[in-house]
């Protein structure tokens, strides 16, 4: 990427949003971007490894299939089993392509010459956030009844009836509006942050030392330029755990609804 | 929120928070392309590799325990076999000892009967020669000492009564004395 930000000697443009805006790859206003090339890439990424995995599925796995295995597997058993039980089954094919969509489309933030969180533009985290409502709550009125889901939803059981007063519009509003809208902000948020800190970190970093210059300026932008790698590697951390608490939330949603009991 | 957004829209810079159309249909469509490819080509192989690796386990215990139960079988077979064998072994013993045992007696029973039988038989032979001997004896001896009285009274005894009576008495003496004197004619 290369951004015409610090020349001219006007001074250090700190980086902003604008930089999350890309202009189309065929012609300025076309609509491919670089971020659905990102999308695009990522997706066809996932397909391949995990068919190479999967082609020649055997019971002794070999190293391309134990990997693709450790992925499936953790989804399986550490996400699904764990947060929905023995049905959670039913939805791993769901939740393992949602965990491996994101977690590639995040990771494109660390890998050199894409180099962008695709999950930082907001589209993409909120069209799966509305995926993952939508199933949850087709789940839950499938098994619940309509009646009986907005009621386990709104009046759980053993709780005094004053407190219904406050409880039922706030599970309500919680359930249908802050749910998707936290699942789809915490993602794009933490990606756009984080790419937002590497930007600073690297632009600054390069800025004070061909900018600036100066003892002070080149000893400042090693320093930015070194801590810079550092954010590098927390970031690809926190890239996988936001993968990691999307999966794991929509497993719990989904979890939620399928219990008769709140 | 709203008025930051409109804020940072008035100046030019565009919002994070605003989604583009595009984006959305390109993401919404990789997202399912994904989801179908990989539920229908990928996901089911591992599925089916752990129920594979499941059942391998599983079988695995199940062949070993089977093996296991067989061997034990075997050995409670042989023991049966071989407790069998020496209880056969033993009755055979038993009864060879007995059979043993009858033959001897019956051979032992046979020749004591043999021998009784042989014995009698002499003894009966025995008295019916003696039986013989003396009778032929008595009317020898009779001849022979009538002859000799003849010869040496020089009468002739004619009276057959007499005769005999004399004869007796002679043949009394005869056996009373002693086997040595009778043989001295």
């Amino acid at each position: 990427m290369s951004f015409p930000l610090a020349a001219d000697g006007e001074g250090f443009n700190s980086p902003g949003p604008r930089d999350f805006e890309f202009p189309g790859i065929f012609g300025h206003d076309s609509f491919f971007t670089k971020p659905m090339l990102i999308v695009l890439l990522g997706s066809l990424l996932v397909a391949v490894l995990f068919y190479l995995a999967a082609r020649r599925a055997q019971t002794v796995p070999g190293k391309g299939q134990f990997a693709g295995e450790s992925v499936y597997g953790f989804v399986r058993n550490s996400i699904a089993l764990d947060a929905i039980g023995h049905e959670g089954l039913k939805y791993v094919p769901y939740l393992a392509t949602l965990f491996s969509f994101i977690a590639v489309l995040n990771l494109s933030g660390i890998i050199p010459f894409l180099q962008f969180p695709a999950t930082s533009r907001i589209a993409i985290p909120l069209f799966l956030a509305i995926i993952s409502w939508a199933i949850y709550n087709a789940i839950g009125i499938r098994r619940q009844g309509l009646v009986g889901y907005f009621k386990n939803m709104m009046f759980p059981p053993g709780i005094p009836w004053p407190v219904y007063i406050l409880l039922a519009p706030i599970e309500l509003f919680s359930t249908f509006f802050v749910r998707p809208i936290t699942l789809a902000l915490r993602l794009t948020f933490n990606m756009f942050a984080g790419h937002l800190v590497l930007l600073l970190f690297v632009l600054g970093g390069e800025y004070l030392v061909f900018d600036k210059g100066g003892i002070v300026g080149v000893l400042a932008g090693s320093v930015s330029l070194f801590g810079s790698i550092v954010l590098t590697f927390f970031e690809g951390f926190v890239q996988l755990l936001q993968a990691y608490v999307f999966t794991l939330l929509t497993a719990l949603y989904i979890g939620g609804a399928l219990a008769d009991e709140h | 929120m709203l008025s930051t957004l409109a804020l940072l829209a008035s100046e030019g810079e565009p919002s994070p928070l605003k989604p583009h159309t595009s984006e959305l249909i390109v993401g919404l469509v990789a997202f399912t392309l994904l989801f179908l490819f990989l539920r229908a080509k990928v996901f089911p192989m591992f599925e089916k590799a752990y129920a594979d690796r499941t059942s391998a386990i599983e079988g695995g215990i199940e062949r070993a325990e089977k093996a296991q139960a067989e061997a034990q079988a075997a050995l409670e077979q042989y023991r049966a076999q071989l407790a069998e064998a020496r209880n056969e072994a033993a009755r055979i013993r038993d009864e060879a000892r007995e059979q043993g045992k009858a033959i001897v007696d019956q051979l032992t029973a046979e020749a004591r009967e043999t021998a009784a039988r042989i014995t009698a038989r002499g003894e009966e032979q025995l008295v019916a020669e003696r039986q013989q001997v003396v009778t032929q004896l008595r009317g020898e001896i009779g001849r022979i000492a009538v002859e000799l009285a003849e010869r040496v009274v020089g009468e002739s005894l004619a009276d057959d009564e007499r005769q005999k009576r004399v004869v007796d008495r002679f043949l009394a003496e005869l056996e009373a004395a002693p086997a040595g004197s009778g043989e001295t004619r």
